[in-house]
């Protein structure tokens, strides 16, 4: 079966949704981002989604849970450039993804979480003192 | 209404799901909708595709280009001979799911349309229409 790849990036994990995914793919791209974040010890998982031209509720739910799953292990999700047309629709169509956070691009969503690694660095920092 | 171009296509597996939102978008962007409303219509297909496949044990959908007096849209009739649904009313409602979804599939699918019908009776199988206009 095809797996959607996921590239390790220093302690983030990148994945660029550039399919029209059927929901097996979907699936598996659950399960497989969650193993990877155990493997890499990844604290971030940054999701490109400017390509998908749709996002129903079965793709929203995915989302939502590749979200509340990396949050249990420690890592932060966010999904980046998802285009206006969907965002609109999702909205009309009940999904608020309001367990995902949310970026305009791939570069400010890394800044995103290299600002919670640098938080969570200082906090050690002061741990020490 | 005069339907200018029509095309059936089975609903049997997951891949047959994102095939329906190829043919949904080829007829979205031939009747010329806007890119809003292609993805509108496109999300509903979609979602009513995946109720077809998960519910109604597969089926099939006819889509069509529509042309009233110049006016355009596409039009899409989902149709499996499953369970049916014995409370329409209810399974409208957001948060209704008898299954793995998040129950916004007929809600949201009617929500994304300008018309919107289902006929379903239960042991016979449902039939859903919607139409999105230009």
């Amino acid at each position: 079966m095809d797996r959607i790849p996921i590239l390790k990036f220093g302690s983030a994990l990148l994945v660029t949704i550039q399919v029209d995914m059927h929901d097996r793919l979907a699936t598996a791209l659950e399960e497989d981002l969650t193993a990877k974040i155990v493997e890499h010890n990844a604290r971030g998982v940054l999701i490109d989604i400017s390509a998908l031209e749709i996002v129903d509720s079965f793709i929203g739910r995915m989302l939502d849970n590749i979200a509340a799953v990396s949050r249990i292990l420690d890592a932060d999700t966010v999904v980046v450039g998802m285009r206006p047309a969907v965002a609109i629709t999702l909205v009309e169509l009940g999904l608020s993804l309001t367990g995902v956070k949310t970026a305009l691009n791939v570069e400010r969503g890394m800044a995103l979480i290299q600002g919670r690694l640098s938080e969570s660095e200082a906090d050690d920092a002061d741990d020490e003192d | 209404m005069p339907t200018t171009k029509t095309e059936r296509l089975d609903i049997r597996q997951s891949d047959d799901v994102v095939r329906v939102r190829q043919l949904t978008r080829t007829y979205a962007v031939e009747v010329g909708l806007s890119l809003v409303d292609q993805t509108k219509i496109i999300t509903a297909a979609s979602e009513l595709a995946r109720n077809t496949l998960d519910y109604g044990g597969g089926g099939h959908v006819t889509v069509e280009a529509l042309d009233q007096g110049g006016r355009r849209g596409v039009r899409l009739a989902f149709e499996d001979s499953g369970p049916g649904i014995a409370d329409v009313e209810q399974a409208l409602k957001d948060g209704f799911t008898s299954g793995k979804g998040m129950g916004l599939g007929l809600g949201g699918a009617k929500r994304l349309c300008n018309e919107f019908s289902i006929d379903s009776k239960p042991g016979l199988g449902t039939k859903v229409m919607i139409a999105r206009w230009k």
